[in-house]
């Protein structure tokens, strides 16, 4: 099931890996034809230590509800997420918990709403230190709040850590935001569209701010649309479509080479200066909703190229190149 | 575009200031831009750079604490700041109509799409009710939506095909300028590619001008034939959208070019701008651009340039515009 895995123990043990994570949930009974929802199904992928992986998608596509199970905010309905080996939602033991949460940190979209407009960035930041480090002296918290502000490029720190998030810019918020993961010591980080609420001179400041990052070891899930960024940021591309990875892979080999139909429609779709207007042949339609008991590719409705089994059978996963998988009938 | 069309919009050294108890802040500070018969203008920047707040000026729709301080836009001659309610009236949607950036407000949840669209058409023709709601399915079609859809609430309808209706009500009135502020912005990409292939396709078929305001510069290399850069209520760099983007000689304008990864191009690290927008309340009587510009000299720090024009642009910048062109 892990193409995206490699094979090689000492990662491994540093790396999440995610292992056919299906997410159903419940909605209103009898009042939609279906009342389970299948929002992620069977997702594999690995997450190594210094490496970017995007997972690109529409809203709805299920990409950031394998973030939120990843946060452990959803319980997988079948599958598991390892960490060494060890899955993250067997044990109930509270310590191995905060472990978990301390090395797995997250970065939502909305910086003016994931900082709490009444407390200092001092206090955002000394809170999560002071949780997973009990036993460390006030005079060292300080410590490392100021050396993580500075570590995510606000200066003055000691002035910065005074000010409450009004007096921040977006872009100091998401700053703020990323030093709030890293001030516990984040070995990955589930980053949720984090710069798409962000004044354009100023996203790929915090695009490069997480690419040093990823110098010093640490992981990133980056969860965008936008499949430029993702080319730009990311080492590895996944693609999404209705709860489902439709191909994966090297960024550059899924970015400049797509094979699947949907990440054709996606690629063809992003604007470009002086491009040739012309019509895509795809038909125009919503993302579906699928279920448990749903047949066939997601893309059947709407892919130009679709044939008779693409409607009872889900493709298998096709091996395209080393690094680089497709599930798609037109490569079997 | 051809060149020889008439120009049906002209702002003339409008300014619009806000007014706050710290003090009036100048949102659009003289910005003179002319549209032409059929042509698409964008206006490009980032939030706050007061291009929202031009739109809202170009249909007099600004209320306090907003005021239009200085100059004139005439539509067709018109000045459209002398005009009295009544004439506004007729000239807001019959002349120049307006997308706004979020169709999920823009339409109102309790009625109709289709009583929507027909008070647009009642309020401004002498038409039959049924007349209008024939005309009214006419226009869903026209945007790629089935004209059962007359009678559903916006809440039924997916975003995208909301900016459809919201395009629909926009063409009502066949007006000769339609002002789009961000309409795609709220958008999955591959639906905004939808909604542009309608919208090219509908220019190309009833020849309206566009005013195009957007933050994303690819989109705008697509759609437009002219492009002005505005930063900090000032257009600072003006010309062919081609000139623009490959050629940009603004600091600005080149730091903004360089924001967005390309899907095709090289891969290299982009450093985009350093630093965030200024304080429109705390504008010196420099470049607004100086506290980001890397390659500022004395002059900037104590008058803010002109545009003025260069080559076959025109462009606000000392160091730049001191510089000799080579062609």
């Amino acid at each position: 099931m892990t193409q995206l895995a490699k094979n090689n123990d000492t990662i491994a043990k540093l790396s999440i890996s995610v292992e056919g994570l299906t997410i159903d949930f419940t909605i209103g009974g009898g009042f939609f034809k279906r009342n389970v929802l299948r929002a992620v199904n069977s997702v594999s992928f690995t997450l190594n230590p210094g490496e970017a992986l995007a997972i690109v998608g529409e809203s709805g596509s299920g990409k950031s509800t394998i973030a939120r199970a990843l946060c452990r905010l959803h319980k997988p309905s079948e599958g598991q997420i390892l960490i060494g080996g060890q899955d993250v939602n067997s044990t109930g033991v509270a310590t191995h918990q905060r472990d978990y949460a301390r090395r797995v940190q997250m970065i939502f979209q909305d910086p003016f709403g994931s900082l709490n407009p009444v407390h200092t960035i001092r206090r955002h930041l000394k809170r999560p230190i002071k949780i997973h480090n009990p036993q460390i002296s006030a005079a060292e918290v300080e410590e490392r709040v100021i050396k993580t502000i500075e570590r995510v490029g606000l200066s003055p720190a000691h002035q910065t850590a005074d000010k409450f998030p009004y007096e921040l810019s977006g872009g100091q918020r998401q700053r703020v935001a990323i030093a709030r993961a890293l001030a516990v010591g984040a070995k990955f980080i589930l980053a949720d569209e984090p710069i798409s609420m962000l004044d354009v001179s100023i996203r790929l400041g915090i695009l490069n701010l997480m690419d040093d990052m990823k110098q010093e070891g640490i992981g990133f899930m980056y969860i965008t649309h936008d499949i430029a960024t993702a080319r730009y940021f990311a080492e590895r591309t996944a693609v999404m479509y209705a709860g489902n990875m439709v191909e994966w892979g090297n960024s550059d080999a899924v970015t400049q080479n797509p094979q699947h139909p949907y990440t054709q429609l996606l690629i063809s779709a992003v604007p470009e200066a002086g491009k040739k207007k012309k019509r895509s042949p795809t038909k125009k339609g919503d993302i579906p909703m699928r279920s448990p008991q749903s047949l066939g590719c997601p893309f059947v409705s709407r892919c130009p190229q679709v044939s008779e089994k693409c409607h009872t059978n889900l493709p298998q996963v096709k091996a395209l190149a080393e690094d680089h998988f497709v599930r798609c009938f037109l490569y079997e | 575009m051809t060149d020889g069309a008439r120009t049906i919009l002209q702002l003339n050294d409008l300014s619009v200031d806000y007014i706050t108890d710290n003090g009036s802040a100048r949102a659009v500070n003289k910005v003179t831009l002319d549209i032409r018969a059929g042509e698409t203008v964008g206006l490009a920047g980032e939030s706050g750079c007061g291009k929202s707040t031009l739109a809202f000026a170009i249909a007099n729709l600004h209320a306090a604490p907003a005021l239009i301080s200085e100059g004139e836009i005439l539509f067709e001659g018109r000045d459209i700041l002398k005009m009295s309610d009544r004439e506004l009236r007729a000239f807001r949607w019959s002349d120049a109509s307006m997308v706004f950036q979020s169709a999920m407000n823009a339409l109102n949840p309790v009625i109709t799409i289709g009583d929507q669209i027909i008070d647009v058409i009642l309020a401004h023709k002498n038409m039959a009710r049924d007349a209008a709601w024939a005309r009214g399915e006419e226009l869903l079609e026209i945007v790629g939506i089935h004209p059962s859809r007359m009678s559903s609430y916006a809440h039924q309808l997916s975003g995208g095909m909301r900016q459809r209706v919201v395009i629909a009500i926009a063409l009502a009135l066949r007006p000769k300028l339609i002002i789009m502020d961000e309409p795609t912005t709220a958008l999955d990409v591959v639906v905004e590619r939808e909604i542009m292939e309608e919208l090219y396709a509908l220019k190309e078929e009833y020849g309206f001008a566009i005013l195009f305001i957007s933050h994303d510069l690819s989109l705008m290399g697509e759609i437009a034939d002219r492009i002005a850069v505005m930063y900090a209520g000032h257009v600072v760099e003006l010309g062919a959208a081609s000139k623009i983007l490959n050629d940009a000689e603004h600091p600005y304008t080149k730091g903004l070019v360089a924001s967005f990864p390309t899907i095709h191009g090289p891969k290299v690290r982009l450093e985009g701008i350093p630093g965030s927008p200024p304080n429109l309340l705390e504008l010196g009587n420099g470049c607004p651009f100086v506290d980001r510009c890397s390659q500022k000299v004395a002059q900037c720090e104590m008058t803010n340039p002109m545009l003025i024009t260069r080559g076959d642009k025109l462009l606000a910048c000392h160091v730049v515009n001191a510089e000799e062109k080579t062609a």
